[in-house]
């Protein structure tokens, strides 16, 4: 065996009481790709961020080419060449793609700084990722996918021996993944070593050497890819082995002939998305699939209030609607769980509990003036209890939950506010998988009981377990119909949506 | 299952404010024990001199909490002892008085709130306009000359009646940090605010209307502000353009003292409470040390950072 140019030994790390990591260990091989899994709150971040400086370690040892290293803060993991692309996005949004890709480091000519050769080597970096993009665009111009390619942009533009990606394809559509992974084999040419943490078990089954799992705060295994299959990788991060079937599509019955909910027609939002026009039924789930940028956030969004039509019409049953604002649209009977939990979703320096009743604190009042806490407490213990959100309790600040466990928070806002009809942004980003099956579970039940759901998810197996009808969208045109029993294959959804 | 011991942390942050207080007092207690600053008198007399800063300061919390800020509220407290005294003398009318200035009041903040909402200019550059525009308007009105009120009963309901040993003015205070206590904590206003602060666009998102939410807190900050000139109007039996000069500075002050950010989305009613009289505190002791004003300003704005970067220090703590 090779030398290990990384070993973490016996690392502890505790928030308080609660012990994140329990003598966790860990090993990176040169130029291997190893993939990090586990459960929501498992402890993959923590762990990498003690990599990285962000967090320190209570105790335990870090090894880098043989040497015992002590990281105190990203400085020194920097010096060590260890870069990390964050779950959550680290750029500065008001400043250009170029002026991230240096922050900290820009290039000088004496004191001034030298932006024409700054401008050249962003660049030559975008190219090498394959991004046709203007250096001096801002960050907040950019859709999600791009951030974070922009992010990745701005690790490898660093001489770096380690990388680490902390759920990179979260935001990323099947296209701009592949074109990753094409760039970590790339790296891995050169002599990198990375460590890929993600929920999706193909990706890791297809571009990972190796895989470790961690569950509460514990390695369980360390492993060959090759030795295991999803199944066996999940019973691992579970501690059970009868989970396999999180992805299986259920026929459901709801009233074909019935009226409609909602009714969409000849809209036109801007240039590219013109003539949109769809229904959807009471219990009916609708599945938007698409490509990134294809339109479907914008088609949710005009819904949601938030983007104001230039032409055509909605209807609520049966009743035109103008909504202005989000508020009007709460309204007129929509909920939308939104793309970019961390911007939209959540105000994450308040607690779980203000978070989970945001839309419907005015529902729950006493003579319709003061909060109701007992009512409201029940609610969020409910919540917590249904999406097995992962808290100390519900007063703990939002954004030191980790990543899958704020996302169910956003989900369960908008389960209390019970609407007509419930949009799904990318509902699963960065949800693990035993979650994911619940998440499933939660949106079925929602639309047997009568609620109507329009769901738009990168991940092409979950549009197919949980969808009755889905519409295919290709830049911005409706291209396709298809009822859920017509499809028999991923495959055949997959060649519709890259279908003008 | 929270630890002990990192509840206490986030605990200590929350009460640094009082920690703060109990210490000053202590010191200036044990070094001004000569020139009677534990007097029951004196430290009533405090709580007097502090009411409006005080009452502004329930605003306070709503409109840094919500994320903006508000220069206009000592001018606005000014102009409005101006009415009040101008509409007693005119019509003898304490209704009348009463109405005007919080017509006026609930205007200017109306004002700042559309320049805010509509205009969408950033809150510290509308109220730093509407501030001075509504300074000079208080000086315009009577060419800066003051005018005496002599309407006893208006005297005595708002500024220099007591009851018992109690000023009206303490009474004041404590009828608005009950109701400030309770719209904050007990009502969705108050949660909305807080959520607009935190966060707008994800507020936006969750159906909150924030531009209506930031209306809301700009009017009521105008309303309070109108009401401490009341007051003003009546302690000094006079209307005064100069009345409430850098209040604005105070009241943000005691807020963020007790326990707000200036980047919106946090605050404490009771924090702002303490955190006024704490204010009034250290300036009663540093006129008993016999400070001249001018070493009273200095000291007073050390102090002010001193408690701040304290408070920020407890907040940093609680982070890691
Ligand atoms: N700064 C912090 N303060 C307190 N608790 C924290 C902090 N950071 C993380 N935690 C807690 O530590 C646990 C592990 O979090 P971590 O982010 O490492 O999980 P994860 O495995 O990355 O999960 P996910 O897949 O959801 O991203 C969680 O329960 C989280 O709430
Ligand atoms: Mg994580």
């Amino acid at each position: 065996m090779s030398q290990n140019i990384l070993e973490l030994k016996n690392i502890n790390k505790s928030f308080g009481a609660a012990k994140v990591l329990k003598d966790v260990s860990f090993e990176l091989q040169p130029a291997e790709v190893h993939a990090l899994v586990g459960g929501n709150g498992a402890g993959k971040s923590t762990l990498m961020k003690i990599m990285t400086g962000v967090y320190t370690k209570d105790s335990g040892e870090i090894i880098i080419n043989g040497e015992h290293k002590e990281i105190h803060n990203t400085n020194d993991a920097k010096a060590n060449g260890i870069a990390m692309i964050f779950q959550e996005m680290s750029l500065v949004p008001t400043l250009s793609i170029m002026e991230n890709i240096f922050l900290g480091n820009e290039l000088k000519k004496g004191a001034f700084r030298d932006v024409a050769a700054m401008k050249k080597r962003t660049r030559e970096v975008l190219e090498e990722l394959g991004l046709d993009l203007n250096p001096d665009t801002r960050v907040s111009e950019l859709s999600v996918g791009l951030t974070q390619m922009v992010e990745i942009a701005k690790a490898v533009s660093k001489d770096v021996q380690i990388l680490i990606f902390d759920e990179p394809s979260a935001a990323l559509s099947d296209q701009e993944t592949a074109r990753l992974f094409e760039i970590i084999r790339q790296l891995k040419d050169k002599g990198v070593s990375m460590v890929y943490i993600s929920h999706r078990m193909n990706e890791i089954l297809e571009i990972c050497d190796r895989v470790s799992i961690l569950r509460d705060g514990q390695n369980v295994i360390t492993e060959e890819t090759a030795n295991l299959t999803m199944e066996k990788i999940v019973a691992y991060m579970l501690g059970d082995a009868n989970s396999g079937h999180q992805f299986e599509w259920i026929p459901r019955d709801y009233d074909k002939k019935g009226s409609d909910v909602l009714e969409v027609k000849n809209l036109k939002i801007n240039e590219k998305l013109d003539d949109i026009s769809f229904s959807l039924k009471k219990g009916e789930i609708l599945g938007f699939a698409g490509l990134m940028g294809s339109g479907r956030t914008e088609i949710m969004e005009t819904l949601f209030g938030i983007r104001r039509p230039e032409k055509g019409e909605i209807l609520v049953g049966g009743q035109k609607v103008h909504s202005k604002s989000p508020a009007e649209a709460v309204k007129n009977g929509f909920g939308l769980v939104p793309e970019n939990r961390r911007r939209e979703g959540l105000v994450l320096i308040h607690s779980v509990r203000e978070n989970a009743i945001l839309p419907v604190s005015t529902r729950y009042t006493k003579n319709k003036i003061f909060n109701d806490d007992r009512r409201i407490n029940q609610v969020v213990t409910d919540n917590i209890q249904d999406l097995g959100v992962k808290t100390s309790d519900m007063n703990q600040e939002i954004g030191l939950l980790s990543g899958g466990n704020q996302q169910k928070i956003v989900i369960a806002k908008w389960l209390n506010s019970d609407p007509r009809i419930l949009m799904f942004d990318e509902p699963t980003a960065g949800v693990d998988i035993g979650a994911k099956g619940e998440i499933i579970k939660i949106i079925r039940k929602y639309a047997d009981e009568g609620g109507s759901v329009l769901f738009a998810s990168s991940e092409i197996a979950e549009m197919l377990a949980i969808c009755d009808r889905i519409i295919t969208l290709f830049d911005g045109k409706i291209t396709g119909e298809f009822r859920r029993e017509d499809i028999s294959t991923e495959e055949e959804l997959q060649n519709a949506i890259q279908r003008k | 299952m929270q630890s002990k011991e990192s509840k206490k942390k986030i605990q200590l942050s929350k009460y640094m404010v009082y920690i703060v207080f109990v210490i000053v007092f202590i010191f200036f207690a044990i070094i001004l024990n000569k020139k009677g600053f534990v007097n029951p008198t004196n430290l009533l007399n405090i709580l007097r001199q502090t009411a409006m800063v005080s009452i502004m300061a329930v605003a306070g919390v709503f409109v840094l909490g919500a994320g903006q800020i508000d220069l206009t509220v000592g001018s606005n407290a000014a102009m409005s002892a101006m009415i009040a005294s101008l509409i007693l003398q005119e019509t003898g009318s304490i209704i009348l008085a009463i109405i005007a200035c919080l017509a006026f009041g609930i205007g200017i903040g109306c004002i700042n709130g559309l320049l805010v909402t509509r205009l969408r200019l950033p809150a510290f550059l509308a109220t730093l306009g509407m501030m001075q525009a509504v300074r000079g308007l208080a000086m315009w009105i009577t060419n800066t000359a003051a005018v005496p009120i002599s309407n006893n009963t208006f005297n005595q309901i708002f500024g220099t009646g007591f009851i018992g040993p109690i000023s009206v003015l303490i009474l004041w205070t404590i009828v608005f940090y009950i109701l400030g206590y309770i719209v904050f904590n007990k009502t969705t206003f108050g949660k909305h605010s807080l959520a607009t602060g935190g966060n707008e666009t994800a507020a936006r998102y969750s159906g909150i209307r924030v531009d209506r939410i930031k209306m809301y807190v700009f009017m009521l900050s105008g309303a309070l502000s109108a009401f401490a000139g009341i007051l003003y109007a009546g302690r000094m039996q006079s209307g005064r353009y100069s009345f409430g000069d850098g209040d604005e500075m105070s009241v943000i002050a005691a807020v963020v003292l007790g326990g707000a950010s200036m980047a919106g989305g946090t605050g404490s009613m009771i924090g702002a409470l303490v955190g006024s009289i704490l204010m009034g505190m250290i300036s009663n002791a540093l006129i008993l040390a016999g400070l001249t004003s001018a070493q009273q300003k200095i000291v007073n704005g050390l102090i002010i950072i001193a408690a701040v970067a304290l408070s920020n220090l407890a907040q940093r703590r609680k982070k890691n």
